[in-house]
């Protein structure tokens, strides 16, 4: 009851946290609970695949399909992104963040953006969306125009968050701190977007250019950029299918006749590959350079060639997006080769090449101890190692044919990319900086550690196989199956569901007995210590 | 022996099933591996870029072998060119698949276009076996024309439902049995 309270051995004091911690440590706590969010809906979709469940209509289940990846993306993934990176990048340019105020308010809105979306979908059963996309004309007579409002107002919330985190990453990077000497921008933009890494290949090793930000900055900075464009399309679109309500609700269908459907599609495709081809894919490779060089505090095997992959994979996520309309037969043949196929076959190489490069930098500091980070980590490269040719497989002509909108893309692509790949990446960087953001608080149980990632690992692997299954023998998503079609591999899928429940469960109590109730209602007070510094004087990062 | 999408999707999953059990043994491998002391100091370059090379022409030629082993990819980009021997015109409207006729009767062999439009919402095209195995599929996007050619391989009696989520009532859109491909 002791430990319940005040945490393991009473190491965690809130009251000793810089405002910098208890502002990564409340977009932990944002992002863990939204995962539990997507969790239980989740868990709610899994049991509803295997029998429909009479008490919640059609109508409610397709809110839920709707909210689910919208609260697994932006509530919680973007809280634990936005929140590890706006303390790393001051952490390593070794420079204050350029404004606390902006931080707490990304979280702020990351938070209560995602709420007033969901709230809006469960209550008004607002549900046109398939994944995250919106489709034109908007559709009135299934779906409230209040209701959809409101998920718009929520959606638009929690871009102004991500505006205040771009804002923030390219301001940091960029400002002079007071006292220090004038800081040359256009050098360091050169560097934190790859232009010094790719011209450094071509140059003699004497002639080189210096690198200004380390690695994992340029990859945050480099993902931000996909970022800003995207934020900038999930606006827009979210005025556009306002303007088309408030036509609507002034008695005016504006229908098919306004937009082109076909180009609105491809607009908002190329969108929204800059989060899942582009920031997604950024993001974790930086994040796994950082670790691989944390773990083995090694140099990065072959830099530069990681820093040139990760400006072409910024030049591969613009141009990738294609890949989602293969089964559009009005799009032109060119685009679907070139863009859809040729282009997607990309992210196989440069995917490829920072999984080896992550490979042979832990591999250059053998003997390693298996540490939390070091497993969760591995755990993350063999979920992107599995979901990444997943993806390449369907981004093909001919296979397109019989792979698209069924369980095959949602499971052995999707979820294993996130669930598994970027989650379990994700957590790896929370086991690194646990100790540094709660100034050296113990974790409760390593056996609870060890039961999170095996449920986790086996739990995601394992439910993205049984869906996968089940796609390849027909079985769509976004459906209702009323006759057991499929109950067989959704009944396997839902007991792999349950492991990742029971992983998340260790993970949640652990990192509840560690810290204590006490001291996670703490975090979310005011910082008694009004320092600038990231930690406090006296604690060696 | 007759390749229909039931073969590409069982060699699919015999490809996939196979690569996933080799990716999780080396990387089962190199986590044991990586914890012992090793020999030598690191990974040597010409490693990392046969690596490269590997992952380069897989990429490109996993399209090649596609374009010239599934039957349906050079047909279906060459689509404009190829006199089909039957068209179905189908409409979709208020979550209703409206057909030309109460069955579609086709030949096995015969070149069949089908030929959608819909007059509201983005709906999908799908053509499913009686075991619910899918045989292809497409989008039905407001405004243009959504046209597929098949050549069916096994004769039955196939379904079409919408495969494309269009709020909870597209759930419903479905007519059974209503293709008969004939010998």
């Amino acid at each position: 009851m002791k430990t319940l309270f005040y945490g393991e051995q009473g190491l965690f004091k809130p009251s000793s946290l810089t405002p910098m911690q208890k502002m990564v440590l409340r977009f932990v706590v944002v992002g863990l609970v939204y995962y539990l969010f997507a969790l239980i809906e989740g868990m709610i979709m899994r049991i509803y695949q295997v029998s429909p469940v009479p008490a919640i209509p059609p109508h409610q289940y397709f809110a839920i399909l709707t909210a689910h990846p919208l609260v697994g993306i932006f509530g919680s993934t973007y809280s634990l992104v936005c929140g590890a990176f706006l303390f790393l990048v001051p952490y390593l340019m070794k420079k204050p963040l350029w404004s606390l105020k902006l931080a707490n308010w990304t979280w702020i809105c990351i938070a209560a953006g995602t709420f007033t979306f969901w709230t809006a979908g469960f209550l008004t059963h607002y549900a046109p969306l398939y994944t995250l996309y919106w489709p034109l004309p908007a559709d009135f007579s299934q779906f409230s125009v209040w209701g959809g409002t409101f998920f718009i107002l929520g959606i638009a919330i929690v871009m102004l968050g991500t505006l205040f985190f771009i804002i923030n990453v390219f301001a940091t990077l960029l400002y002079t701190p007071e006292g220090w000497e004038k800081q040359p921008k256009g050098k360091i933009m050169a560097s934190a977007i790859g232009y010094d890494g790719l011209i450094n290949l071509f140059k003699k090793k004497e002639k080189q250019h210096e690198h200004l930000v380390s690695l994992p900055v340029a990859a945050i900075a480099r993902g931000t950029v996909d970022m800003a464009f995207n934020t900038g399309i999930i606006l827009f679109t979210g005025v556009l299918i306002l303007i088309y309500m408030i036509a609507e609700i002034l008695g005016y269908s504006l229908k098919t006749t306004v937009i082109d459907a076909l180009l609105y599609k491809n607009w908002f495709w190329w969108g929204l590959d800059l989060i899942a081809d582009g920031l997604v894919l950024i993001f974790v490779a930086g994040t796994w350079y950082l670790l691989a060089t944390l773990i083995t505090g090694k140099k990065l095997y072959m830099e530069n060639i990681a820093r040139a992959a990760l400006l072409v994979e910024l030049v591969v996520s613009w141009t990738v997006w294609s890949h989602h309309l293969l089964s559009d037969q009005a799009q032109p043949g060119i685009l679907k080769v070139v863009s859809g196929e040729m282009v997607t076959a990309f992210e196989l190489i440069t995917q490829g090449l920072a999984f080896f490069i992550t490979l042979a930098t832990l591999w250059s500091a053998r003997p390693l101890k298996m540490t939390n980070e070091l497993k969760f980590l591995l755990g993350g490269l063999l979920g992107f190692a599995l979901a990444v040719p997943a993806g390449i497989m369907q981004a093909d002509v001919g296979l397109n044919r019989i792979l698209h909108n069924t369980q095959w893309v949602v499971g052995p692509h999707v979820h294993v990319a996130v669930l598994v790949g970027l989650t379990m990446t994700l957590y790896s960087a929370i086991y690194v900086l646990f100790p540094v953001v709660t100034n050296g608080a113990k974790i409760y149980s390593q056996k609870l550690v060890n039961v999170h990632f095996w449920c986790h690992l086996i739990g995601g692997i394992g439910m993205g196989a049984f869906m996968g299954m089940a796609g390849l023998k027909g079985m769509l998503r976004r459906t209702i199956y009323y006759h057991g079609e499929y109950s067989l591999y959704m009944i396997l899928a839902a007991l792999a569901g349950i492991l990742l429940v029971i992983g998340f469960l260790a993970f949640f109590y652990n990192i509840l007995m560690s810290l204590g109730i006490k001291g996670i209602i703490g975090i979310f007070s005011p910082a008694e210590n009004k320092t600038k510094d990231l930690v406090p004087q006296n604690t060696a990062v | 022996m007759v390749i229909d999408s039931k073969v590409v999707l069982n060699g699919q999953t015999i490809a996939y099933t196979l690569y996933c059990l080799a990716i999780i043994l080396v990387m089962g491998w190199f986590g044991f591996k990586i914890t012992r002391t090793g020999k030598g100091s690191g990974v040597k370059d010409a490693l990392f870029y046969s690596f490269v090379g590997f992952l380069v022409v897989l990429g490109v030629s996993l399209h090649i072998v596609t374009y010239h082993t599934i039957p349906w990819t050079k047909m279906d980009l060459n689509r404009q060119q190829i006199n089909a021997d039957k068209v179905f015109k189908i409409v979709m409207e208020k979550h209703q698949i409206i057909l030309p006729s109460d069955t579609l009767r086709v030949k096995l062999g015969e070149k069949v276009l089908f030929d959608v439009t819909t007059n509201d919402l983005t709906y999908g095209f799908g053509v499913f076996r009686q075991d619910n195995t899918m045989v292809m599929q497409m989008q039905v996007v407001p405004g243009h024309r959504n046209d597929i050619l098949w050549k069916f391989e096994t004769p039955g009696l196939y379904t079409i439902r919408s495969t494309e989520y269009s709020g909870p009532a597209g759930a419903n859109m479905i007519m059974k049995d209503v293709i008969k491909v004939e010998q």
